[in-house]
């Protein structure tokens, strides 16, 4: 389902540059939950937003369901993020003036799908994470935990072919963090990919594959 | 998203801000209100003096002596007279121009006239009889000046309504005496009311027959001749047969100046036409100012709302969504600013006109649907700036943005 052959990311930083990704390979079958590990700098949110669609490899080729990313223009790009991609990010990122229920139908809205339709699958999401009695709070409303799930009912919302999730559990307590692998792995049990950036040991043997990044490159790659 | 979606959620946004909103679209609303009472201003005076000028008779020439380059400027009466008209060339028109129904000699002065102590000082017109038709002003009590008035120089005067007022009061001046600059005058009639006209008293004035008005002011020119023309469709033709009957009286030379009612309204209009579009000009500019002011706050919600903007791409939003998005809101906030604009210029435009009587306002709806239409085209314009440069916002700096 995806495809990494040999993908560079470089910046230009003056005279030099620096290259947070190195060289990377490595395929992400349907169905898998990957953990993506390593220290800070080592470039697991470069990779990650590469994976999804935010960002573009310097070099090497990206292939998402086949597709190669490389080729497609701003708006394929967006037309992914919105169909084939959730992202969850370690801060939330929601919308601060919009109920959850608002928040998850987002991604719907870019999706062109009309109210009504809207509404249930949101509702839907909503209650797939066990916030179907939060619909009407705005995240200033809501604990960390409830953000979180918030994120994720917005991630799942439109049937993505892979959710990507970069430190989810970073900005929660342990029980909160405990609570979101819960679901991504109720979620896996159900058919979906996920690939989850963490840099807590503990969380990523929860994974079913770690894949193990240092300097930008791929150091680990075990399956359990 | 459909468009009623996207503007509810626009004006979602542009509520969370009251203050920076309403500041904004006042900016806007300024430079409509203005734009609509300038313009209502304009069009009042036009219609104003339209109405005044037609009121004053129909079909009107009016001879002046000396020549003027452009046929429908002013004439000084004293500037450039080359050789007077006399009451022969008046004559002369009544009796041979026959594309014309009257022509009436004036001669003009000033006076101060007395009745009992009390004096006033007041402009004293001489006129024929054919006075009355031609400027459409008539006599009310008693009776106006006659031929045999005019053949015999006698010593009449009929009264404006202010004079009257002022020199007799409630009291019947019919038969009485006047003095008209230490001459005598008997009072035959009283004019009928007519009120203000383009900022003079037509009341104000009092009439004797045109010779006693030479022999009062010791002259034996015109001021002007007045002419009716018998027919609407004659105007042109009327002008030339004048001007061909004075040059020939003047010994071939054009030492004189002919136009019609219609010229000088229509140099009028286009005075005020000139005056109404460079004052709704300026009030543009005013408009332009909202705009920049629209702008300026845009910019400002564009950087707030970075992180907002990288979410949203995140999610899935195409630039043209997130440039959709910030133009809306702008152009929501000068279409605001545009409605509200014209309820204020239409009801100060109402109000002036409620309020002094001597501001005749009109609101005209092309001022209306202009100023609207600007106030949107501004939005827009405004607008692309900051829209374009939320659509092109980076994702991933956009979603790092403190
Ligand atoms: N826009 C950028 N310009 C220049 N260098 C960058 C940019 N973004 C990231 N880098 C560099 O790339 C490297 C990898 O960064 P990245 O954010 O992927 O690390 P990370 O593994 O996610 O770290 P952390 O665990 O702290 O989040 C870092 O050395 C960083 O300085
Ligand atoms: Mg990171």
């Amino acid at each position: 389902m995806i495809a990494f052959e040999e993908v560079w990311r470089s910046y230009p930083m003056g005279p030099s540059r620096v290259d947070a990704v190195r060289g990377i390979t490595f395929t992400v079958a349907s169905g898998d939950f990957v953990a993506i590990s390593g220290p800070s700098g080592s470039g697991k949110s470069t990779l990650m937003n590469i994976l999804g669609c935010l960002d573009r490899p310097s070099a090497g080729r990206y292939l998402l369901e086949g597709v190669e990313v490389a080729f497609l223009d701003d708006n394929a790009l967006a037309a992914l993020r919105n169909r084939r991609i959730g992202f969850v990010f370690q801060t939330f990122n929601l919308l601060p003036r919009m109920t959850a229920l608002r928040n998850v139908e987002l991604p719907m809205i870019y999706g062109g799908l009309h109210r009504e339709a809207r509404r249930r699958q949101a509702l839907e999401a909503l209650a797939a994470v066990g916030l179907a009695g939060r619909i009407g709070h705005r995240p200033s409303e809501l604990s960390g935990g409830e953000q979180q799930r918030v994120a994720i009912a917005r991630a799942l919302v439109n049937r993505p072919a892979i959710i990507l999730a970069d430190e989810p559990t970073g900005n929660l307590d342990s029980k909160a963090g405990e609570e979101i692998l819960e679901i991504f792995h109720h979620l896996v049990d159900g058919g979906a990919t996920v690939v989850m950036v963490t840099h807590n040991p503990r969380i990523a043997e929860r994974a079913r594959r770690v894949i193990q990044l240092e300097d930008g490159r791929i150091v680990s790659d075990i399956r359990r | 998203m459909d468009f009623r979606e996207a503007v509810a959620l626009a004006l979602e946004m542009l509520a969370a801000n009251r203050i920076r909103t309403s500041l904004t679209v006042l900016g806007v609303v300024i430079g409509v209100a203005a734009i609509i009472l300038l313009v209502a201003l304009g069009e009042g005076a036009t219609a104003y003096i339209t109405r005044e000028l037609t009121g004053l008779g129909t079909n009107l020439l009016i001879i002046t002596p000396g020549k003027t380059q452009t046929s429908g400027g002013f004439h000084p009466p004293v500037a450039s007279t080359v050789r007077k008209l006399t009451y022969d060339d008046a004559v002369a028109l009544r009796r041979r121009a026959t594309l014309l129904s009257d022509a009436v000699p004036i001669v003009l002065g000033t006076g101060k006239i007395r009745s009992q102590g009390i004096s006033r000082h007041t402009s004293v017109i001489g006129v024929t009889p054919e006075f009355q038709r031609v400027r459409n002003l008539f006599v009310e009590i008693g009776q106006f000046v006659s031929d045999e008035d005019v053949e015999g120089r006698r010593r009449v005067v009929v009264l404006g309504r202010t004079v009257k007022r002022e020199l007799f009061g409630e009291e019947n001046p019919l038969g009485q005496f006047v003095t008209v600059a230490d001459s005598r005058y008997r009072v035959i009639g009283i004019m009928e009311r007519k009120g203000v006209s383009l900022g003079f008293d037509i009341d104000d004035l009092v009439f004797i027959p045109v010779k006693s008005a030479q022999d009062l002011f010791d002259t034996d020119r015109l001021f002007e001749i007045l002419a009716s023309v018998r027919s609407p469709d004659d105007i042109d033709r009327a002008i030339q047969q004048v001007k061909d009957l004075l040059i020939r009286r003047h010994g071939n030379r054009e030492d004189f100046t002919v136009v019609s009612q219609g010229a000088m309204l229509s140099a009028f209009t286009t005075i005020l036409k000139t005056l109404t579009a460079a004052l709704a000009g300026i009030a543009g500019i005013s408009l332009l100012v909202g705009g920049i002011g629209i702008m300026n706050i845009m910019l400002v919600s564009v950087r707030e709302r970075t992180r907002e903007i990288g979410i949203r791409k995140a999610v899935g939003a195409r630039r043209r969504d997130i440039l959709g998005q910030f133009m809306l809101e702008s152009v929501v906030l000068s279409m605001l600013g545009g409605i509200l604009g014209i309820a204020l210029g239409v009801g100060g435009a109402e109000g002036l006109s409620l309020f002094f009587a001597y501001l005749p306002t009109r609101i005209s709806l092309w001022s209306v649907i202009m100023a609207f239409g600007f106030s949107v085209a501004v939005g827009v314009f405004f607008g692309v700036y900051p829209a374009r440069r939320a659509a092109h916002l980076d994702p991933i700096q956009a979603l790092r943005y403190e």
